[in-house]
């Protein structure tokens, strides 16, 4: 297998993939069975990935790299390290869910919504293996066109404002990503990752750069202010576009945080990471607030998201505060990894939380909180996923929601106990607002008449939820095969902050 | 002063009397058959167009080498190779998508092909021109056939008058560049601009220099459309019948690029501190005017036209430094931008049928139902005129970005990424319109019988895809012909 060029056949077979349900796909069936096929081959060519990917090395693996353009020294670069193999895993998993899920609900121009959500697919799997920068960027904008589409055309009433919003908001930040990529282009000659971490830089240059990453990364996040596209994209867009928006199209901040912000610029990083810690605080604690008032169950778990990810960005960057700050490598690596698994955990449970929410939608196509109630009396199997991925959601040691939240709030602890004790708060308003979300809508008396009416799971959306659930346990008892893949990558990029560049 | 006649002269010439030998046949030809035997003049033009792309090829010069005529008149280098190329192909172009709309108006009369090609012969004498007077020719062959083509749809006002309004504007634009050349010609006592180039140093009046560069970048602002030269260009591409709209907004935006390169690099080289600067403000006027305008549009053809301005803006940026790669840089934009421009205007001309004009926005609604294909490549052609990756346009902005940052000019980058997302919102709504609002009726689109139309606007389409994949050759063909 270690001949085959594993990573590109990942990207490329989606891709080509979605063109084959647009030219096949007339029928839906065919156009439903067609992309199903094409991301289960995806997902059995992702499992070799994971195997042959050696953890205890580390650093990148699976290398492939050709010239693109020589103009300008752009390749095909291609690697991976055990935080792109966990990354790609789960965006290879999510997407067989997010197609066999959307069978149901999306009956008009259905290979349309199939050949996007695959072209989707692998424009993620581009981005989490790409070493080129401009690679990077090329499938950073690229992805914005299916997801443009797919909110626009199956989803809610105000899908045009918010799949607009979406765009222009995302391509705002990034495109100023694109002028630190160029700067850092004139500056080395090449558009590799590993030339820009080399790359001496000034401490001015770094602040400039760093912030130009900060708008496209935290746009993405989406982190504290720049979150407001978000719960407009969400409620508006279909359940399977909200999966992996949440799911995935999320963790790509994140995952720039860790490939660009960190290595390329790391002491404006060091500089500026209280206003990153800063504003991840405020999201965790003023958010969880917001989530609690929302009425719309997407919106009440998109900004559960925007809380959960907040995470994210705290285990990052307390990351970097402690190995600069404190020289304490083990906490540092302790709070990076959490905050990998924090980015693992939330794509699963977001993923099945955004399920669920579609599974209700299917029903009584409404998502107001106050419609329903009592789905338990008539929704048993239902009501079980429900209250477990609510207990992931808000942490509930056993699930996964859990590891990733300790290990962070363990890091920030050994920073400063005031950002733990914040931190922490989360496990509070977090479980306030899932709690009281279960008992509104799984609990009580069936009030509705319409509920009353409600069939259980059927077998396609047991198999989804059943799966999301396997993963979310999974990780929650046994970690270590999702840590042990990650470490040395955690580790090499922890030590590599050590280093100061200017 | 008695010029001898060099025979081998004409061989360097070959490709334009190719043109010009065919155009002359064609329009004897055009003469003898009837209305309904036009069939005859489309594919005879189109194989003049071909024959003389390949007599381009064949003359090609060998790598860096110029080769001269008529005493530095005229000039064949890898500059004008590509350019020549380019503004066959789209002129090519702008013939395929051209016949069935003509058709069903009544306007497919062989003026029309004759005149497009007797301002292709100007376009490629435009690009080659070595000294001013050339230039001046090849221009003024352009413009007057352009002129002709604005109007061919006599007894429509709004043609008439976007025709008036081209003609005057267009001659005062002459006038502009005829007396700026004047002045340079005063200052520097010859035509030649090589010539030109190497006295600029040491004339004795060299403000009158000063004063013919800047009526020089006003009347070449003006045939590209940069703002605040651009008024008659929303009102000519509105007016203008839809398959010469397609022509106008394309080959001769790459000619006038070779004009702006052959005045200011190869004639006014040494000045270039001085027109950097002005090129620079063109350009932050034309994307702030080109982006902020074209959101107020309903209809698809103004909607266009103002986006011409901001890309003639972006384009632009490859000039601010005065350095080859630079250059070449803009050379890659301008083809980018005519070949997805004629992507767009193609679509409009496809769509439009006897009796119907498919150019306001709103008549594009629900194409997607309607048709899915042409959707798709209409949505390609937005895509990449915004310039979202992987498509041809964003490796053209990437590429000019990465001049204007080389050249030190980060401010005027960054003024053009802000124009680009606020331009963003109007093409996207193009793909809105499209994809998201319901169709009228939901019956298939019309589309005319014109199978090779269809199959080259389909081609001119998914090459943008390609050419954003691959986009080294064409990179690699540009930088090499300026020496990069």
């Amino acid at each position: 297998m270690a001949h085959w060029p594993l990573l590109s056949i990942l990207i490329w077979l989606p891709i080509i993939g979605a063109g084959a349900v647009l030219a096949f796909g007339r029928d839906p069936r065919v156009a439903r069975w067609l992309s199903v096929l094409i991301a289960v081959v995806t997902l059995v060519a992702s499992i070799p990935l994971y195997l042959g990917y050696d953890a205890i090395s580390g650093g990148m693996q699976f290398i492939e790299s050709h010239a693109w353009i020589d103009a300008l020294k752009v390749t095909y670069g291609l690697g991976v390290d055990g935080i792109s193999v966990a990354l790609i895993v789960l965006t290879t998993f999510t997407s067989v869910l997010v197609l066999i899920g959307s069978w149901g609900p999306i009956n008009k121009r259905v290979s349309q919504y199939m050949a996007a959500m695959l072209a989707l697919e692998g424009m993620l799997i581009g981005i989490f293996a790409a070493t080129d920068a401009l690679l990077f960027y090329v499938f950073f904008e690229a992805m914005l066109i299916p997801m443009f589409i797919i909110i626009g055309v199956w989803g809610g009433p105000r899908r045009v404002y918010a799949t607009l919003k979406f765009f222009i908001y995302t391509f705002f930040g990034s495109i100023f990503m694109l002028i630190a990529l160029i700067y850092l282009h004139m500056k080395t000659g090449e558009f590799s990752l590993a030339a820009f971490a080399a790359a001496p830089l000034s401490t001015t240059e770094q602040a400039w750069l760093f912030f130009a990453f900060l708008a496209g990364f935290a746009i993405k996040v989406p982190m504290w202010p720049v979150h407001t596209w978000l719960p407009d994209a969400h409620v508006e867009a279909p359940t399977g576009g909200s999966v992996i928006l949440a799911a995935i199209m999320l963790k790509v901040g994140g995952y720039g945080f860790i490939r660009f912000s960190l290595p390329i610029t790391p002491d404006a990083s060091q500089e500026f990471a209280w206003v990153i810690i800063a504003m991840s605080l405020i999201a965790i604690v003023y958010i969880g607030y917001v989530a609690l008032v929302q009425e719309d169950m997407k919106k009440l778990i998109a900004y559960s998201s925007v809380a959960h990810m907040a995470f994210v960005t705290l285990g990052i960057f307390i990351a970097l505060a402690l190995v600069r700050e404190h020289s304490n490598i083990d906490a540092a690596r302790l709070g990076m990894q959490g905050a990998m698994v924090q980015m693992i955990s939330h794509g699963f449970v977001s993923g099945a939380m955004f399920t669920c929410i579609g599974v209700l939608y299917d029903r009584l196509h409404t998502r107001q909180i106050d419609e329903y109630g009592g789905v338990l009396n008539v929704m048993p199997w239902f009501g079980g996923f429900f209250i477990l991925f609510s207990m992931a959601n808000c942490g509930l040691p056993g699930t996964s929601g859990f590891v990733g939240e300790f290990m962070v709030i363990l890091a920030s602890f050994q920073s400063s106990p005031f950002i733990a004790l914040v931190a922490a708060f989360t496990l509070v308003i977090g479980a306030a607002y899932t709690l009281w979300l279960v008992k509104r809508v799984i609990f009580g008396e069936v009030t509705n008449p319409k509920v009353a009416k409600f069939k259980d799971l059927d077998a396609r959306e047991w198999i989804v939820l059943g799966s999301f659930a396997v993963a979310v346990l999974a990780i929650g008892i046994y970690p270590k095969p999702l840590t042990d893949l990650m470490d040395s990558s955690v580790l090499q990029i922890v030590n590599a902050l050590m280093l100061s560049k200017a | 002063m008695m010029i001898p006649f060099n025979p081998a002269d004409l061989i360097t010439i070959l490709p334009e009397l190719v043109l010009l030998g065919t155009t002359c046949a064609i329009l004897l030809i055009d003469l003898f058959i009837k209305p309904s035997q036009r069939n005859i003049t489309h594919w005879l033009s189109i194989a003049a167009i071909a024959l003389t792309s390949f007599f381009v090829w064949r003359g090609a010069p060998e790598l860096g080498q110029v080769v001269t005529a008529f005493n530095g008149m005229f000039k064949h280098d890898g500059i004008s190779v590509v350019l020549k190329q380019f503004v066959l192909l789209t002129s090519g172009l702008s013939l395929f998508y051209a016949r069935n709309y003509m058709r069903d108006r009544k306007l497919l009369i062989g003026e029309f092909y004759l005149l497009i090609l007797f301002a292709t012969i100007g376009m490629m004498l435009l690009v080659s021109a070595g000294s001013l007077i050339t230039a001046y020719l090849g221009l003024e062959l352009l413009a007057l056939s352009s002129y002709a083509l604005v109007a061919l749809n006599r007894d429509s006002a709004i043609s008439a008058e976007a025709a008036i309004k081209y003609f005057v504007l267009g001659a005062l634009a002459s006038g502009l560049l005829l007396y700026g050349m004047s002045m340079i010609y005063g200052a520097t006592g010859t035509l030649d601009l090589v010539a030109i180039s190497g006295l600029i140093g040491q004339v004795e009046h060299p403000g009158w220099l000063a004063i013919g560069l800047v009526f020089i970048v006003s009347g070449v602002a003006f045939k590209l459309g940069a703002a605040p030269f651009h008024m008659w260009l929303p009102d000519v591409y509105h007016g203008a019948p839809t398959p010469v709209t397609v022509f106008i907004g394309s080959a001769p935006k790459i000619a006038a690029f070779g004009l702006l390169y052959r005045l200011l690099e190869d004639g006014l080289g040494p000045m270039s501190e001085h027109w950097t600067l002005m090129l620079a403000i063109l350009s932050v006027f034309s994307l702030a005017v080109g982006n902020v305008f074209a959101i107020a549009q309903s209809n698809l053809k103004r909607l266009l036209a103002y986006s011409t301005i901001s890309h003639i803006g972006f384009m632009l940026l490859g000039f601010v430094g005065a350095s080859p790669a630079g250059y070449s840089a803009a050379m890659f934009y301008i083809i980018s931008y005519t070949m997805t421009a004629t992507v767009a205007f193609g679509i409009i001309a496809l769509l439009a049928r006897a009796g119907f004009e498919c150019e306001e926005i709103d008549d594009f609604k629900g194409l997607n139902q309607r048709s899915p294909w042409y959707a798709g490549i209409m949505a390609i052609s937005m895509f990449s005129l915004a310039g979202i990756p992987p498509l041809f346009g964003f490796f053209a902005k990437l590429l000019v970005l990465n001049a204007a940052i080389d050249a030190g000019f980060l401010w005027l980058a960054i003024v053009a990424i802000i124009f680009a997302i606020i331009g963003l919102y109007y093409y996207l709504r193009v793909v809105k319109v499209m994809y998201f609002d319901p169709a009228a009726d939901d019956a298939p689109v019309p589309l005319p019988s014109d199978l090779p139309m269809r199959w080259v606007i389909s081609l001119n389409g998914l090459a943008l895809i390609v050419l954003g994949i691959a986009w080294g050759p064409l990179i690699d063909w540009c930088n090499r012909a300026f020496g990069v």
